[in-house]
């Protein structure tokens, strides 16, 4: 699918986490993890809970630092980035979907969408306000684009966090068991939506799930056991 | 086009929106408190000018004497200060009073210079004889002075000829009214005969009884000072000024300047004592109101946790977060401001209606100055700036991850 040529979006090499580090109860979690993901790849990161499955994630996104190892994005070390930079990167090349959805309940479905532009912009526009619109209809949402969270079901409060990582047309899709917490059927659309998001715009996703049967329908299946990659099943 | 709050700006209203409760509690603090310091600011402003008002009604801001004149005083009994007139045979006048006159109405801060001769006279009529004090004056100038045409209850402040003015107290002991004659006698054996062509009620007895108003040169030829004035009186532009322009004024003739605040030192101390407590209660009102935005806003941010996360993965920076809670605490500050101004100017409004002075009109007006509201506007925003910077640091210190993992 993709040249050998093309820089990988994301690149860990060696990469180590652990908690409590001085302490007599510090733990590694992570075991130096290599792992690369080549644009427009779409990758499962499967793995029993506990494994460290969303600590690598939370690290991918840079919302978390590694102790050791390397993380490059987009080709850049991120070791080497300053922290308003590494908000940056975060805020404009990374969508990131939550098990629990995490929408700002204060806001309306589109205002959530909106908010990933509105933090990179400094504030909303029409524009960035009909683009929320359209993503919100692609999730077939449009008609629920002014109401709050709380009057929205769980399928849908995670189709407008779908919505909400697509706005800013990220280089890399990050989701956290975005499926979790759904039925079958409802996980079965949100899988399809993000599926469809990473065919047309080529972006690189990288979506844990204890779900064998979507895990199967990604272009590649990371596994992760005991803080280690145990290659694919 | 649609209002478009910026980002910080927008999240902040909304978190205040969204914590109805906390923000009405933490909004009727600072009403409450903002209320407090306005009304009392306002209301004490108010009843120290008027004191202030009604002590330098009948005094000059600012007198300059003779240098070996004798400078006795005596604390009448409603406490204000009344000058002693010096005996007869010291009456001495202030050398060159013209120059230092024009030089006294050239210093910066003096509004107006009235040239004064006064001594002790009788006053007769029938078999009735008063002491009084024969105030010669020209009675323009000395209407920048004092406001004469204010109090008079008959006739008109002016002098002229043997037109006199005196004060109803005088008028009343000597059974006079208005174009009556009035025989003046002085101890150096000169008398005149007066007209009456003015009564005036300055709000003093003693000085009701005392002062007989006529021309300076009548004054003059009577107290045997020709061309010579007692003193000259002096109007200021700021009243607590009134010292530093005598100190200067002192320091450029060498002659004696007095300034009401010398002769009026304990009023003043008075004054000064309660603008202290004033600005004691101000303070603790103060760190009350701000202690009351921190504490709620710290729970805020505690609650806000998740969210705070869920904006920093999204790309907010922390100063953004930090733009955040500040904005609110100046938010409720401003907004606080306005409510507390409007409930001090109903309790103006109440109190003024309750308490009145002995003739029934109101103690003080009802009115707020606008510098007052701006002033508790500006104040209460700082202070809810300030207030919230503990909380707003903690939540841009906060650890994304650990809002949105818990
Ligand atoms: N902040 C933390 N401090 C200490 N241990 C943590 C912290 N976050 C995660 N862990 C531990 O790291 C391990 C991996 O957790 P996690 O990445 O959430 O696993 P998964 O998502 O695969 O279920 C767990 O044992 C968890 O207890
Ligand atoms: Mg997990």
């Amino acid at each position: 699918m993709s040249t050998p040529t093309i820089a990988p979006v994301i690149e860990l090499a060696g990469l180590t986490k652990a908690y409590n580090i001085g302490t007599p109860v510090e733990t590694e979690v992570l075991h130096g993890i290599d792992l690369s993901l080549a644009e427009g790849e779409f990758a499962a990161l499967i793995g029993p809970s506990g494994s460290g499955k969303s600590t690598l994630l939370n690290i991918i996104g840079l919302l978390e630092r590694p102790t050791g190892g390397r993380l490059s994005i987009g080709g850049r070390d991120t070791a080497r980035l300053s922290e308003a930079e590494i908000t940056q990167l975060r805020g404009r090349s990374i969508g990131f979907v939550f098990q629990f959805h995490h929408l700002l309940p204060a806001f309306t479905a589109v205002e959530n969408v909106m908010m990933p532009t509105i933090i990179a912009r400094g504030a909303a526009d029409d524009e960035a306000e009909a683009m929320a619109l359209s993503l919100l209809d692609a999730v077939g949402l449009k008609a629920h684009a002014y109401k709050k969270p709380s009057e929205l079901s769980g399928g849908q409060q995670q189709r407008v966090a779908i919505a909400r990582a697509l706005g800013l047309k990220p280089r890399l899709i990050l989701a956290d068991e975005p499926t979790g917490n759904l039925d079958t059927h409802t996980a079965d659309d949100i899988f399809a939506l993000l599926r469809e998001f990473n065919r047309q715009t080529r972006c690189a996703c990288l979506i844990v799930t204890h779900d064998p049967r979507l895990a199967e329908r990604c272009d590649r299946i990371v596994r992760l056991v005991d803080g280690h990659i145990a290659g694919p099943v | 086009m649609k209002l478009r709050l910026p980002f910080a700006p927008l999240v902040a209203l909304r978190f205040l929106r969204e914590g109805r409760m906390q923000t009405l509690l933490i909004l009727a603090g600072t009403t409450g408190g903002v209320a407090v310091i306005v009304f009392l600011t306002q209301l004490i402003t108010q009843l120290q000018a008027q004191i202030v008002d009604r002590v330098l009604g009948s005094q000059a801001h600012v007198v300059i004497r003779p240098t070996e004149e004798a400078n006795r005083r005596a604390i009448d009994d409603q406490g204000f200060a009344t000058l002693v007139e010096p005996r007869a045979q010291r009456l001495r006048s202030v050398d060159q009073w013209e120059n230092i006159a024009r030089l006294a109405a050239d210093m910066e801060g003096v509004t107006a210079v009235s040239p004064v001769v006064t001594g002790p006279a009788f006053a007769v009529r029938g078999q009735a004889n008063k002491s009084v004090a024969l105030m010669g004056v020209d009675a323009e100038r000395y209407r920048r002075i004092v406001r004469m045409e204010e109090y008079m209850v008959a006739g008109r402040f002016a002098v002229d000829g043997t037109r006199a003015v005196i004060g109803s107290e005088l008028a009343k002991d000597l059974g006079i009214r208005l174009e009556d004659k009035l025989r003046v006698a002085l101890p150096n054996g000169r008398d005149e005969q007066l007209q009456v062509g003015g009564i005036f009620d300055i709000g003093n007895k003693d000085l009701n009884r005392r002062w007989v108003f006529v021309t300076l040169p009548l004054a003059q030829s009577l107290l045997d000072l020709p061309g010579g004035v007692s003193n000259l009186d002096l109007t200021v532009a700021d009243i607590f000024e009134a010292q530093a322009v005598a100190d200067r004024l002192k320091g450029a003739t060498g002659l004696t300047v007095d300034s009401w605040m010398q002769t009026n030192a304990q009023l003043l101390a008075a004054l000064r004592n309660q603008t202290v407590s004033n600005n004691l209660i101000r303070s603790f009102v103060v760190i009350i109101v701000a202690l009351g935005i921190a504490s709620v806003l710290v729970v805020s941010v505690v609650q806000k946790q998740k969210e705070i996360g869920i904006l920093r993965a999204m790309g907010a920076s922390r100063s953004m977060i930090l733009q955040i809670f500040l904005i609110q605490g100046a938010v409720v500050g401003a907004v606080g401001s306005l409510f507390g101004s409007l409930l001090a100017f109903t309790l103006l409004n109440v109190f003024s209606s309750i308490y009145r002075n002995a003739d029934g009109s109101p103690l003080f007006a009802a009115e707020l100055e606008p510098r007052f509201i701006l002033m508790a506007a500006l104040v209460a925003t700082l202070v809810g700036l300030a207030s919230a910077l503990i909380p707003a640091r903690r939540a841009a210190r906060m650890d994304p991850v650990q809002a949105i993992r818990s």
